[in-house]
């Protein structure tokens, strides 16, 4: 009987550092996976952000980069002008990406830049030790909003995926959830489909994966994915926002 | 030997492009030369002036307190620098908007209605073209067949505005000639 | 190639493209803003990049995600723009990636003034952004030096494998001058393949590159910064530059002056030399590394009264002169900020009172 499952080439065989029961792992192997699918981890260069991934370039088996806090995208967009041919995705949490990182997260996507953001919401700081994040939901707590979040201090959690859509430039914007294995299916066509329209240098690319984080959040690993379908899916919908003509 | 000169007026009458073009007299007749702008935050209707220094060997100072000439373009140019410029000097007058002089006796001073000869000629654009070959002629900074020369480059990409531009050339000759 | 009249800024865009520097990110900020607006025209006809960033902050990233690639790659800004910049050059200088910077220094702190100064010596030469490094800082005395500088920027970034600054400040930025570009300074790019993130299918290799400025174990972190260190030691012995003005004469007082403020005191020199006295100066063209044997020994010369420090700044230099002077004679400051460039008089002026006092 031949093997019916191996890990992804993409993915090197490196032990990852992440929580048990954190989601990153299958965010890293769905990515790995369609890598190896489109036959494109020679000219695949990721780029690791300031946050619980920040030691990605150990887990994948292609080139990478590390980048400041929130600049992965002027990162990106350096290399993508410099070298098209290359594949190029940056891999970035709530914080990092919706908060410090903001200006450089829409100006790329404004820009039309051709490459592929995966962005990490679990609505928390991970790395830092679960302070708020920009997504971090109404009254949930933080260790920077113990009493739960303050919308009337801190305003209401952003939405990225609405937020990147309401662009006039065309692009492909995503919403998926590593909750479920029905999500995980549709979270990787949608990492697959983002890889293919980059390959196709047709627009800028970005899949949110709803995402949990037991540690931070004070549950179990189960109890966080009930939490996260309860409380986030309700407030961060699924599907795709916006696709190219 | 170094020779510098201030060119001064209102932003828009072309004070920075007449500048250049001496520059580019003295840089093809094999000078030393350097052209140093004032710059502002205003992008319209301020003062601009600009100094262009030549010379025979390696130019030291961009900051030049005194230069040896100015070309004044309107008045508030020519009552704020007239003062500075060195003894012998030549101080060019754009009489059509100054009613004013020096009120020195160690300068020469070349009377140039500038305006009034560019609008007779057509148009009050080429005001600057008059006053900087009657400067040029005047003071024997340049040459002016080669300052010529470089007007017409300078404008070869507008070739139809050429021979207006030699024309004011000339008339800014004779203006330097009969002084 | 035939002399063309071109203002600083645009000689500084011509100059990289002409190094084979196809590749430029920047953010529009007075004096330097006319760099973006040349290469932005430019760019396209030598099938380069130019891409206008949202922020000195997003530029500094795309320098590096560019240098990271292995290819060649310039920003141009001005101090405020390089503050901001200076969180990148941090990690460039971490990460180990070639890229030129360009900083037509204008009047501080915060927004300070658009006119010419020289007031981010510190920030050029002692760090800028966090951490232990340092770049390798070059001050153009005119549009032809920064012609010089530019061209000669890319090959020594890649042999430092980090970050490179052109000082200038406002007046090399906005004057004109006649300038060539001089063939002989072009050089090929280094291989890059035992680093860059350029793809392994392109360097035809099965291992991955990281490029990367973490360093968790300190032990580690130490080596890095101890082979940083051994770097910034090896430019130290190899690249120091400076020019030396009438220093073969029994000068009695020495000037240390760089960049535009250089030129206004050789004009001051000149004059005070036809009035029969004789003032040398040093002239450093790098300024880390700084030229420290080069000014210790000038002013160590007999005739030798005083040694000054002449900026466009509240006296940052001098602390490198009388670093390099050792004490072996007085060293002090003299200069202006603000823009208002100090004129040769006024340096003749602080001269003679200087050498007054040293009677």
């Amino acid at each position: 009987m031949g093997k019916t499952f191996s890990k992804p080439e993409a993915l090197s065989d490196a032990h990852t550092h992440y929580c048990p029961g954190c989601t990153h792992g299958i965010a890293h192997r769905l990515v790995a996976e369609v890598i190896d699918e489109l036959g494109i981890r020679g000219r695949t260069v990721g780029i690791a952000p300031v946050g619980c991934a920040v030691m990605a370039y150990n887990y994948f088996s292609c080139d990478f980069q590390e980048a400041a806090h929130g600049r992965a995208p002027a990162m990106a967009t350096g290399m993508k002008r410099v070298r098209p041919d290359l594949m190029v995705f940056t891999y970035q949490g709530d914080g990092d990406l919706a908060s410090i990182g903001m200006g450089e997260i829409v100006h790329a996507a404004n820009r039309g830049e051709k490459f592929t953001t995966i962005f990490i919401n679990n609505a928390i700081y991970g790395m830092t030790g679960g302070q708020m994040a920009p997504t971090t939901m109404p009254g949930q707590r933080a260790t920077t909003a113990p009493a739960g979040r303050d919308v009337e201090q801190t305003g209401m959690p952003i939405r990225m995926c609405e937020l990147l859509s309401s662009l006039a430039t065309p692009g492909y914007i995503a919403r998926q959830a590593l909750l479920r294995p029905k999500y995980i299916n549709k979270a990787k066509k949608s990492i697959k489909q983002a890889f293919e329209y980059q390959m196709a240098h047709k627009c800028f690319t970005f899949v949110e994966l709803v995402s949990t984080c037991p540690t931070n959040w004070g549950m179990t690993p189960l109890d966080s994915l009930k939490w996260a379908e309860d409380t986030l899916l309700p407030y961060y919908p699924l599907g795709e926002f916006k696709k190219p003509e | 030997m170094q020779k510098e000169v201030m060119f001064a007026g209102f932003g828009g009458q072309g004070i920075l492009l007449s500048a250049k073009l001496l520059a580019y007299a003295a840089m093809k007749q094999g000078s030393q030369v350097m052209w140093i702008p004032s710059y502002g935050p205003e992008m319209r209707g301020g003062t601009a002036y600009c100094t262009v220094v030549v010379s025979d060997r390696l130019i030291g100072s961009p900051i030049i307190k005194n230069p040896a000439h100015l070309v004044a373009m309107n008045r508030p140019s020519l009552e704020k620098f007239a003062q500075v410029v060195k003894p012998n000097g030549v101080v060019m007058i754009n009489s059509s908007l100054i009613p004013v002089r020096t009120n020195r006796d160690d300068v020469q001073e070349l009377i140039v209605p500038a305006n009034e000869i560019a609008v007779s000629l057509g148009s009050v654009k080429c005001a600057n073209i008059v006053a900087v070959s009657a400067f040029a002629a005047k003071s024997g900074m340049v040459d002016v067949d080669i300052l010529r020369e470089c007007i017409k480059s300078e404008f070869a990409s507008k070739a139809k505005l050429i021979p207006l531009n030699m024309k004011a050339f000339d008339e800014g000759l004779k203006i330097a000639a009969a002084s | 190639m035939a002399k063309v009249l071109m203002k600083g800024n645009e000689a500084i865009g011509e100059a990289a493209i002409r190094a084979g520097c196809l590749n430029y990110f920047a953010y529009p900020i007075t004096p330097q803003s006319e760099v973006a607006e040349y290469l932005s025209k430019r760019l396209p006809e030598v099938n380069g990049v130019f891409v206008q960033g949202e922020s000195e902050v997003a530029v500094g990233y795309m320098i590096f995600g560019a240098a990271a690639c292995g290819e060649r790659v310039m920003t141009t800004s001005s101090s405020p723009g390089v503050s901001l910049m200076s969180e990148a050059i941090s990690y460039i200088a971490g990460a180990r990636c070639p890229a030129v910077f360009v900083n037509i220094v204008r009047g501080g702190p915060g927004l300070g003034g658009i006119l010419p100064s020289q007031g981010d010596y510190f920030q050029a030469t002692k760090g800028g952004g966090h951490g232990d490094y340092h770049m390798l800082v070059m001050a153009p005395d005119g549009v032809q030096e920064a012609v010089e500088m530019t061209m000669k920027a890319f090959p020594l970034a890649e042999k430092y494998r980090g970050p490179v600054m052109i000082l200038g400040d406002g007046l090399i930025g906005q004057m004109m001058e006649p300038v060539e570009f001089p063939d002989d300074l072009y050089v090929e790019p280094t291989n890059k393949d035992d680093w860059a993130t350029n793809g392994m299918e392109r360097r035809g290799s099965s291992t991955k590159n990281i490029v990367k400025s973490l360093y968790l174990d300190p032990a580690t972190l130490n080596n890095h910064n101890l082979l940083l260190k051994s770097q910034y030691e090896q430019m130290k012995r190899e690249e120091v530059r400076f020019e030396s003005y009438n220093t073969d004469t029994d000068y009695e007082l020495l000037i240390v002056s760089y960049g535009t403020m250089s030129r206004v005191c050789k004009t001051a020199i000149d004059n005070l030399k036809a009035e029969g006295l004789e003032i040398g100066m040093v002239r450093p063209q790098t300024l880390f590394p700084f030229p420290e044997k080069a000014i210790h020994d000038a002013a160590a010369k007999e005739s030798c009264k005083h040694v000054v420090s002449i900026e466009m700044s509240m006296g940052q230099m001098v602390e490198d002169v009388e670093r390099s002077v050792k004490g072996k004679k007085e060293v002090t400051w003299f200069g202006q900020c603000g823009g208002e460039v100090p004129t040769p008089e006024a340096v003749m002026e602080h001269i003679q009172t200087l050498l007054n006092q040293n009677q």
